[in-house]
């Protein structure tokens, strides 16, 4: 069997409030010093997800596939740290400054280019742009299955079982191979690798493919050129509030001054 | 200029949703004297359909049938396909709910278009629509344009306000329509939510890691019993549903539920902007940390800085003695 995870580097999310910044003239997100990029982290349990279902089957081979710059290498890497068998990298000048549409679109022609594919692995969203649909949007686009928002997910008998989180309780749903699944905290922490395993992640292939690599795909319809939502404004939202702290001898004294504020506003 | 919406409506036994009423209204003001059209699927569509036009939709879209009771979002998918073939909207408009987010990107690829998840406002002008919504956990909002048609997009509760309008008919359209899910439910489990949701209460109790344990959960109980149980739920940062200390159908934050009641009360929660992207609507917010560095006082209207264990406690007997 042949697994895909797809895996994407972000600005780390835990970057305190104070140090995140926008270039409000180029629409972008100032990286923030001294905080390197990280694995979003939703991918990082998507790989986990498929790395279980590999340890129980184990004839899996598992491609770790980023669509980035260079230094998304970095992101591949510590799947291939945590077990996956192989790196593809998709780099072009022409992929930048895409939406999720032209995202959807590369990563489906790879997965199609690969051609054996039985089961593809993606984060329910991705931790900086929050929209949760680059998975459904591959499936979509290759015509095949996909169940979102996994908490636990098992391959046998040519069938992908998925316990879903729904708002209010939970799913669990079946699917032929090839499908989707994309993946949400509740399925657990993703495994911490060894240095031994991170030593021979160095050691593992990542291929490259570029632009010139999909004949099926034009410069007119990916990156910048292809994008379907264009970005007009990026900002931070201003707090006009102003907190009061309530101050107190004791936790008595802060606990009934709180408690005659919230009387004043007749919220109590 | 004029614009035509089609809103993929949502209802149970007791009506439409409230977040339909409230995109109907939104769509209503958008089209700017446009269609507004309504797709409502399974048994009882049919009688849903006149509140759908007291809420500003001018036709509906029935599929009154129990084989589409049930979500199942690529069969969905292909009946909302088989609408928009027949009324060209321009924008199609969802909720940011377990329909929406899982139907509005299957719609937006089908129709070779772009969707814009998880809005909070939505805007038109003679250009065409423009859709904010937050990201980076909350920490940025961006807003999109569309360079394709239709734009799709799933909006936040609470984004428009509901109002019922002067007009209360319309045109029903029936649709006759098999379709099959490639994906089949073997099992679902609703978590029953005892009492009040969390979502429709007036005051949002949160506990978060900072607790140290499931126990402080018992302390916030006996808080959330003293305001009364009909006014105040209990809700749990991520850390904290994921540490299993709470249920995760009671999780608040950008991967949980968004509410916004009258008073949330952040207790031993940090409020990283992943979990403010669920509150950040409460009309006031008080924080109560150890820490009076925590990123919860910034958004706080009152802020204690202290042990929850002595201030809760203290809470308790202070609404006691009130």
């Amino acid at each position: 069997m042949h697994f895909v995870i797809c895996a994407k580097q972000i600005p780390d999310p835990d970057t305190p409030p104070s140090a995140f910044k926008i270039d409000e003239t180029k629409n972008e997100v100032v990286p923030a010093p001294g905080i390197s990029p990280v694995l979003s982290q939703f991918d990082g349990i998507a790989a986990e997800a498929a790395l279980r279902i590999k340890e129980k089957l184990g004839d899996v081979k598992i491609t770790v596939i980023s669509l980035g710059k260079e230094s998304a290498q970095a992101a591949i890497k510590q799947v291939l740290a945590m077990g996956a068998d192989e790196g593809l990298l998709l780099e072009d000048d022409a992929f930048e400054n895409g939406d999720h549409y032209t995202t959807a679109l590369v990563l489906s022609e790879a997965i199609k280019k690969l051609g054996d594919v039985d089961a593809i692995f993606c984060g329910r969203q991705a931790a900086d742009w929050d929209m949760g649909q680059v998975g459904l949007g591959i499936a979509q686009l290759l015509e095949i299955p996909c169940a979102i928002i996994g908490k636990d997910v098992d391959v046998a008998d040519g069938k992908m079982t998925v316990q879903r989180v729904l708002l209010d309780g939970f799913e669990t749903v079946e699917m032929p191979l090839p499908s989707v699944v994309t993946v949400s905290n509740e399925l657990g922490e993703p495994r911490y690798p060894k240095l031994q395993q991170i030593m021979q992640a160095a050691k593992k292939t990542v291929n490259k493919w570029s632009l010139a690599d999909f004949e099926n795909l034009e410069a007119t319809q990916v990156g910048e050129q292809g994008r379907k939502l264009k970005l007009e404004k990026l900002f931070i939202p201003t707090s006009d509030s102003e907190v009061e702290i309530i101050e107190g001898e004791s936790a008595q004294e802060q606990a009934s001054a709180l408690v005659s504020r919230l009387k004043d506003a007749k919220i109590l | 200029m004029t614009k035509n919406i089609l809103v993929v409506g949502e209802f149970n036994q007791d009506g439409l949703s409230e977040t339909t009423a409230e995109l109907l209204t939104g769509a209503s003001s958008l089209s700017s004297g446009g269609s507004v059209s309504v797709v409502l699927l399974g048994s009882g569509a049919q009688e849903k359909a006149q509140l759908s036009f007291s809420y500003g939709a001018t036709k509906a879209y029935t599929i009154d049938n129990e084989a589409f009771s049930e979500f199942l979002p690529d069969k969905w998918a292909i009946a909302v396909n088989d609408i928009y073939e027949k009324e060209s909207p321009d924008l199609i408009l969802l909720e940011q709910s377990t329909v929406g987010r899982d139907l509005g990107p299957r719609l937006a690829f089908k129709l070779n278009s772009a969707v814009a998840m998880d809005c909070v406002s939505i805007e038109s002008d003679d250009t065409g629509f423009k859709a904010t919504r937050p990201c980076f956990g909350g920490n940025a909002r961006a807003t999109y344009s569309y360079s394709a048609s239709p734009a799709v997009a799933t909006v936040r509760a609470k984004s428009f306000e509901a109002q019922t309008q002067s007009n209360e008919s319309g045109e029903v359209v029936q649709i006759d329509l098999a379709a099959d899910s490639k994906v089949a439910v073997i099992n679902r489990e609703e978590v029953a939510t005892e009492g009040l949701k969390l979502t429709d209460a007036p005051i949002v109790l949160c506990g978060g890691r900072g607790l140290g344990g499931p126990e402080g959960f018992d302390m916030i109980q006996e808080l959330a019993n003293v305001i009364g149980t009909d006014k105040a739920a209990i809700g749990s940062s991520r850390a904290a549903c994921d540490l299993g200390w709470y249920p995760v159908a009671n999780q608040v934050g950008l991967t949980g539920k968004v509410v916004n009641p009258d008073l949330y009360v952040g207790i031993a929660v940090s409020g990283a902007s992943q979990h403010m992207a669920g509150c950040s609507g409460s009309k006031s917010i008080i924080a109560i940390n150890k820490d009076p560095e925590a990123n919860m006082f910034k958004s706080a209207r009152w802020g204690i800085v202290g042990d929850y264990k002595e201030v809760v406690p203290a809470l308790i007997e202070a609404i006691k003695s009130s």
